[in-house]
């Protein structure tokens, strides 16, 4: 609990809330306004995990989003996270970290071992073994898999919860570093709405890690005062934790805010985090830049660190990161970082320059303070094991390729250190800019990739835009700001405040630099120590010389061979280095080369996030019929129909599916059944040319139908095939009522909406969805007319004035209703539909009067059987997507006097060979054997697959009016093989014989439904 | 000749520092004209110049490619492979290409990893119970290996799904492939690469076609950004942009193209051995051997070419995978792309000639191009070779759309074309 290495004073850390956590198992002390690393690095700890491949002791190197090394298991149990970046983990009470990917423990790994063995697993090793003999793939597939990966996936449903939101703005301003708070000032002061995200707890940036000075106080101050100047703005909306993650079309941006993650107790109301759903008019990024690392050999070991981060640790967290430090830069600007850690009272070993001779302001201030400075020389190895001990220097030649001296140790000096800062400039954050489309070029000056054209509303300020001095960042911040609320249509502000204005700064860049990309060593590369490119991935530059050699010469073939920016980190340290040792290595510029594209997320994104609210009962709706209580109640069994619930099936006590299913047709036959058919979708259509457009979308003609009168129609794709089919009633002289099947209701809307917007546009007709507006209760049964009867005075139920597929209106039990006679079951059947709100009263009103015909409440399964004995068919079921009406016998229903969509495909030579599957019956030689559905058919039976197929079977069923099983199949030619038999081989063995027979099994001139 | 690999051969090589790999192919300049021109040096044309050199003798060819090869589809798809389509024309095309993967890192001498761990398809409903039944017994008559999993089967095979029967896509069953998996997508393109170049075959990347020569009804060449490249036969295999050549070519095609996004997570340790896959809600998912969880999600609902996919196709795709894995909820999305696919109206491909004489093409496979591309490449060689199709792709012609011989897989993809 001593915080060895933490200053005395300073830093934004609260000494005054001291908080316990947890490493590996050992307890430390940290402070409120500590991340995990910085608490870590208060007591000493740098060995934090292991490498991906080689298993290599790695330490803290940053303190911020791009951290390669030091990520861990955050937390046990169902709340456990994997690959959490230490640097960007605020420090909790009682928060519990562990390192990853190393075993026995962190201290003594086994898989260390790779790293002896690293000379046989270069870059893409694995494609060039492992494949003798064939069948181990799977064995040598295992070991690989278990080696690799680093966390774990947590080992219960996550007890958090997530949520969306949506937000609209006039400016969105990525990050508030300097360039950010100046721009979000800027274009609020016009009174524009602004949202403000930062992915850090704290807004300033850069500047939480500098000791700079803005108008001659501490910079602190001046982004305390920004702050509170925003806070202050009704139309400004500040976002910390909150991380712009991906920039999409039509600035549509995606972020998410950590909401609970750094609260020790995290109140349940809220949830873990939210992800933001942004439409902003204009985008000011300003995301500032990542430093960048050299490239030199063993430049991995913990211990080395950026200086940038470096000087972050002094002056954010009041944290020595060491006592001996080397400084190794090609610029300017790490001298700043020499002149903090000095300051904090670490001794500044040398600071290593590759710049023969070094000059710029920094460089001047730590001359004039005395810091050793070994100009144009480098760091050509490291030693230490689980922390660096020492590096050795020499000097390096004047083109930077090779030292001076040549190969052997006379050539090198050793200094011992247990901190070396490194510094190899830095890149811009272009990642959203990128994503948003933008192109990107490199400048040879400041040495990366910066903005070019813009191809969205899209500002830029400060470092992202290659702005580094602090007074560039502010003045740009200011300028974007303004550009961007004016561009969003808004007025220049009135007020005049002094904050608004660009306030005095220095404009320290890092600059001069100079760019060796490849720091040599006393050794041919690739032979003794490793020059790390992409820490987190273990790949080095000799790997992607590897690459090159064998033929990857695309940027992206070499990212793809040697996986250098692929690793959680996505290269944000590593990317451009990785780009500068290509095009060195070809000779050819670096524009030419290019860059990989950048991905969504900036950093990675939970899942929990996306999904939000929408899981469990939540990610689908769940639609329920009015009648929905009742079934419910009198013990319905359901089934999932698209997203409706229906009854599948009303058990009574100790009943069977099978029984109840039994008991249930034999009542619609015999005497009197009821079902809930209110999910058929229902299509309301209007406008003159209502019939025109009919006799269009189905396949029979449609004008001559009476007002009054329901007739079946056939919709088809424009392939001809059926798509869907149901009833459709004239209420008026331009007024129809369409029903669909359940399941495709809002596909069948579409199609028909498709066609009237794009296609006819010139036709009159309205569409409105009424599905949900009606409640549709179906009685079917020859007593249900007798039923009807005596629940409607107004409604004349004759066969003369009612006939099927009439329709009628007036009142059932008292309530306004429409009464179609239209019948699935082949039975007498009416469907009254009545406002939505009444459903269950009507139900309920039938369910009474009908009790002295035993009325029985029939479900789906029951209903499929009585449409089955009938031979009627399901979309869905008997169809597929590839069957025609032809196929089904439907010639009926094709008009000859007219066109309809997928008449002209149905016109095709295959859509008229006597081969195709045609809709026929099916029957068990067995009376007693139920064919599974979905069986398949063959004429000959062979031993063993391959088996010729001619069919399959769409549906089956056992029949208790039957008193046996039928079934309906799809055989080819199967019209032309009435009573030929054919076989069903099935999962298990067992063969059913079968005969084919025609689909209608009951009642084949229809005389029960008419009457 | 090709330098094999081999354990031993990378040990050999461990001694010199790895400094003496050859390039796994050579980078050579186009020459005026070839027997056989590819377009598309993705995993499709590049298996079928490999298989135009071995199967027929015929070298003189080259794979033209506008940016890097394997960088299309091939290097952006979720790298499942499976056999168990519905239809006897699919099985057969898919399961022949199923049993070159089985082989094909011995024969390509470059590990693909092909990894058969298994392909589960859920079922949710009654309806997709039926239909699975309907598969899984024509996967089996057809010699396509496929069985049937109870939910209590399922959730042993897989311990971190929910088959809990109260949420709202509860899981009733599913098939399961043995045979299928996953393999190593550019490995693939690189693999076939190696051994085309091997064989004589140009490889010629950065070099866009800009147009088609065509006279009196056959084509002669194509012109490049690296010129005119002359050819007496020329085979579009460019998913994506099918129809954009064709326009080039002078006829249209009927493939309509959508971005299909796809998805990873960040690396952990070994937590699902299979690949699972979810018709319902629109959702695949696999875990790759690096440790990331690979997932498909589903297209866009518009046409486009931009090559990332939509955020509410995301949102949708990862509500999926966290109501199947609810302890996956807490993973984070890494890395989120898009890919273009060419979809046909039948949901199957078009693999064969054109109405040009001489020039041919191979497209509309929607998802299922990745799997397919060993047998679609041997198939489309055999079709180049002898100017008319082998009998396994006769019936994905472009013709079938004039004669109506659709082969309807809409059934077979996870995601919806």
């Amino acid at each position: 609990m001593t915080q060895r290495f933490r200053l005395p004073e300073g830093g934004l850390i609260d000494r005054a809330k001291p908080l316990g956590f947890r490493f590996d198992g050992t307890r430390y002390q940290g402070y409120a306004g500590d991340s995990l690393a910085s608490a870590l690095l208060a007591n000493g700890v740098h060995l934090v995990g292991r490498s991906f491949k080689y298993h290599r002791p790695r330490g803290i190197f940053s303190a911020g989003a791009e951290e390669p090394n030091a990520l861990v298991q955050l937390g046990a149990g169902a709340r456990s996270d994997a690959n959490m970046r230490a640097t960007q983990v605020d420090l909790v009470d009682g928060l519990t970290a562990a390192s990853q990917n190393c075993w026995p423990s962190l201290g003594f790994d086994l898989g260390a071992i790779n790293n002896q063995l690293s000379r046989f697993l270069p870059a893409g090793f694995y494609y060039k073994t492992f494949m003798w003999p064939a069948a181990l793939w799977m064995r040598y597939e295992w070991v690989i898999r278990h080696a690799a990966g680093m966390g774990k996936v947590p080992d219960a449903r996550d007890p958090d919860h997530y949520d969306k939101t949506y937000a609209h703005c006039d400016v969105l301003v990525a990050g508030a570093g300097p360039a950010g708070l100046a721009a979000a000032l800027a274009a609020s002061e016009t009174g524009a709405r602004v949202i403000l995200a930062e992915q850090d707890g704290e807004l300033g940036g850069a500047l939480l890690g500098l000791d700079e000075t803005i108008d001659g106080a501490p910079a602190r101050d001046w982004v305390a005062a920004a702050r509170a100047e925003l806070e202050a703005r009704e139309s400004v909306t500040i976002l910390t934790r909150t991380t712009v993650y991906g920039y999409f079309d039509h600035n549509f941006l995606g972020l998410l805010e950590r909401v609970t993650d750094h609260l020790a107790e995290k109140p349940a109301r809220l949830p873990r985090h939210r992800l933001w759903k942004l439409r902003a008019k204009q985008v000011v990024l300003a995301t500032g830049a990542i430093e960048r690392p050299l490239v030199f050999s063993d430049n991995d070991r913990p211990g080395i660190m950026l200086a940038g981060a470096c000087q972050a640790y002094v002056n954010r967290y009041a944290v020595k990161p060491g006592s001996k430090a080397v400084v190794f830069t090609n610029n300017d600007g790490a001298y700043g970082a020499a002149l903090d850690l000095a300051a904090a009272g670490i001794e500044i070993a040398a600071i290593v320059d590759l710049r023969p001779d070094p000059e710029g302001p920094a460089t001047e201030r730590a001359e004039a303070a005395g810091l050793p400075v070994l100009a144009g020389h480098a760091i050509i190895g490291t030693r230490g094991d689980q922390r660096v001990d020492q590096v050795r220097i020499a000097r390096i030649s004047a083109d930077g390729a090779s030292i001076v001296g040549g190969a052997g140790e006379g050539a090198a000096q050793t200094i011992d250190c247990d901190l070396v800062a490194v510094s190899g400039g830095w890149s811009p954050t272009v990642h959203l800019f990128s994503q948003s489309r933008g192109k990107i070029r490199f400048d040879a000056e400041l040495g990366c990739f910066l903005p070019g054209d813009a191809a969205q509303a899209t500002h830029l300020a400060g470092a992202c835009n290659g702005a580094f001095g602090l007074a560039s960042c502010l003045q740009t911040g200011f300028e974007a700001g303004a550009q961007a609320a004016k561009a969003a249509g808004l007025k220049p502000g009135k007020r005049r405040r002094k904050i608004q204005k660009a306030p005095e700064a220095s404009d320290d860049g890092f600059l001069p630099a100079r760019w060796t990309w490849l720091v040599p060593s006393d050794r041919p590369l690739g032979q003794g120590g490793k020059h790390f490119v992409d820490l987190q991935n273990d790949v080095t530059a000799a790997d992607l010389k590897l690459a090159l050699r064998e033929g990857y010469r695309s940027v992206e073939h070499v990212k793809r061979y040697t996986t250098t920016g692929m690793g959680t980190d996505q290269g944000k340290t590593g990317n451009v280095n990785a780009i500068a040792i290509i095009a060195e290595t070809q000779g050819r510029p670096i524009p030419e080369v290019g860059v990989t594209t950048f991905r969504p997320p900036y950093t990675a994104v939970t899942f929990g996030a996306f999904a939000g609210r929408d899981i469990e009962d939540l990610l689908d709706a769940t639609r329920r019929t009015p009648i929905h209580a009742w079934h419910q109640r009198n013990g319905a069994v359901f089934e999932d129909v698209g997203q409706w619930k229906r009854p599948w099936y009303y058990p009574k006590a100790s009943e069977s599916m099978h029984d109840a299913v039994n008991r249930e047709v034999k009542a619609v036959r015999s005497s009197l059944g009821v079902v809930d058919a209110t999910t058929l979708g229902k299509i309301d259509i209007q406008g003159k040319d209502a019939a025109e457009f009919l006799n269009r979308m189905y396949t029979n003609a449609w004008s001559k139908l009476e007002v009054g009168k329901c007739r079946y129609g056939l919709m088809l794709g424009e392939d001809g095939m059926v798509m869907d089919d149901g009833v459709t009633a004239r209420l008026g002289e331009h007024h129809y009522l369409m029903t669909t099947t359940t399941g495709n209701a809002a596909p069948v809307f579409g199609h028909l909406e498709e066609f009237l917007q794009t296609e006819w546009p010139e036709l009159e007709v309205r569409l409105t969805s009424v599905t949900e507006q009606f409640a549709t209760v179906s009685l079917a049964g020859p007593n249900a007319r007798r039923l009807l009867a005596e629940l409607t005075q107004d409604i004349e139920l004759s066969a003369n004035a009612l006939p099927h597929m009439g329709l009628a209106r007036g009142r059932v039990a008292g309530i306004p209703a429409r009464v179609f006679r239209v019948s699935f079951t082949g039975e007498m059947s009416f469907e009254i539909n009545v406002r939505a709100s009444y459903g269950l009263a009507l139900w309920q009103a039938v369910m009474t009067a009908g009790e002295k015909y035993d009325i029985t409440p029939y479900g789906t399964e029951a209903m499929h059987v009585l449409r089955a004995e009938k031979g009627f068919i399901i979309v869905g079921q008997e169809t597929d997507g590839s069957v025609t009406p032809l196929d089904l016998g439907m010639d009926w229903i094709l008009s000859k006097n007219k066109d309809f969509i997928g008449k002209r495909s149905l016109t095709r030579p295959d859509m008229l060979k006597p081969d195709r599957k045609q809709l026929v019956g099916l029957l068990t030689e067995d009376p007693a054997e139920v064919l599974p559905e979905g069986a398949q058919l063959v004429e000959t039976v062979l031993a063993k697959p391959p088996m010729v197929m001619v069919g399959h079977v769409s549906s089956s069923y056992h029949s208790p009016n039957l008193e046996r099983s039928f079934a309906l199949a799809m055989i080819k030619g199967g019209r032309g093989k009435m009573g030929q038999r054919v076989f069903a081989p099935l999962q298990g063995g067992k063969t059913l014989a079968c005969t084919i027979t025609g689909p209608v099994f009951l009642d084949p001139e229809g005389e029960r439904l008419r009457g | 000749m090709m330098a094999r690999y081999s354990i031993f051969s990378l040990a050999r090589n461990a001694l010199s520092y790895h400094q003496d790999w050859p390039a796994a192919w050579r980078d050579p300049a186009p020459k005026p004209s070839y027997q056989v021109v590819i377009i598309g040096g993705g995993g499709h044309g590049l298996a079928t110049a490999y298989y135009l050199a071995k199967e027929h003798g015929i070298t003189d060819v080259a794979v033209i490619e506008r940016g890097w090869l394997g960088g299309g589809n091939t290097g952006r798809n979720t790298t499942v492979v499976r056999s168990n389509y519905l239809w006897d024309e699919s099985a057969a095309l898919y399961d022949f290409a199923l049993k070159i993967w089985e082989g094909l890192s011995q024969e390509l001498n470059f590990n693909v990893m092909f990894s058969q761990r298994g392909v589960v398809n859920l079922a949710h409903n009654q309806h997709d119970l039926r239909e699975l039944s309907r598969r899984i017994n024509a996967n089996r008559l057809n010699g396509v290996d496929s069985e049937f999993l109870t939910p209590a089967e399922i959730k042993r095979m897989i311990p971190i799904i929910d088959v809990r029967a109260g949420g709202r896509y509860p899981v009733l069953g599913a098939s399961l492939q043995r045979r299928g998996g996953t393999a190593r997508h550019d490995a693939l393109a690189w693999g076939y690469a190696r051994a085309a170049d091997a064989r004589g075959v140009d490889i010629i990347q950065e070099c866009p076609v800009e147009g088609f020569r065509i006279e009196n009804g056959r084509v002669l060449g194509v012109e490049t950004a690296k010129g005119f490249i002359g050819a007496a036969k020329v085979a579009i295999a460019v998913a994506g942009h099918s129809s954009v050549m064709a326009t080039l070519a002078g006829f249209r095609m009927p493939v309509t193209s959508v971005p299909l996004q796809a998805l990873v997570s960040e690396p952990v340790k070994p937590a699902l051995d299979t690949v699972v896959m979810s018709n319902a809600i629109h959702a695949y998912i696999s875990q790759s051997d690096k440790g990331e969880f690979v997932i498909g999600a589903g297209a866009d609902k518009y046409v486009g070419y931009g090559q990332r996919g939509s955020l509410p196709v995301t949102e949708e795709t990862l509500a999926a995978v966290c109501e199947l894995f609810p302890s996956l909820r807490r993973m984070r999305m890494m890395r989120q792309w898009g890919g273009i696919v060419d979809t046909c109206p039948d949901a199957s491909p078009i693999l064969g000639k054109t109405p040009i004489d001489g020039l041919y093409i191979n497209c509309g496979w929607g998802t299922g191009g990745f799997k397919s591309t060993p047998g679609a490449g041997w198939v489309y060689a055999y079709t180049i070779a002898k100017d008319e199709p082998h009998e396994l792709n006769a019936p994905f012609s472009l013709d079938r759309f004039r004669t109506g011989y659709l082969v309807d897989e809409h059934g077979a993809a996870a995601v919806a074309h």
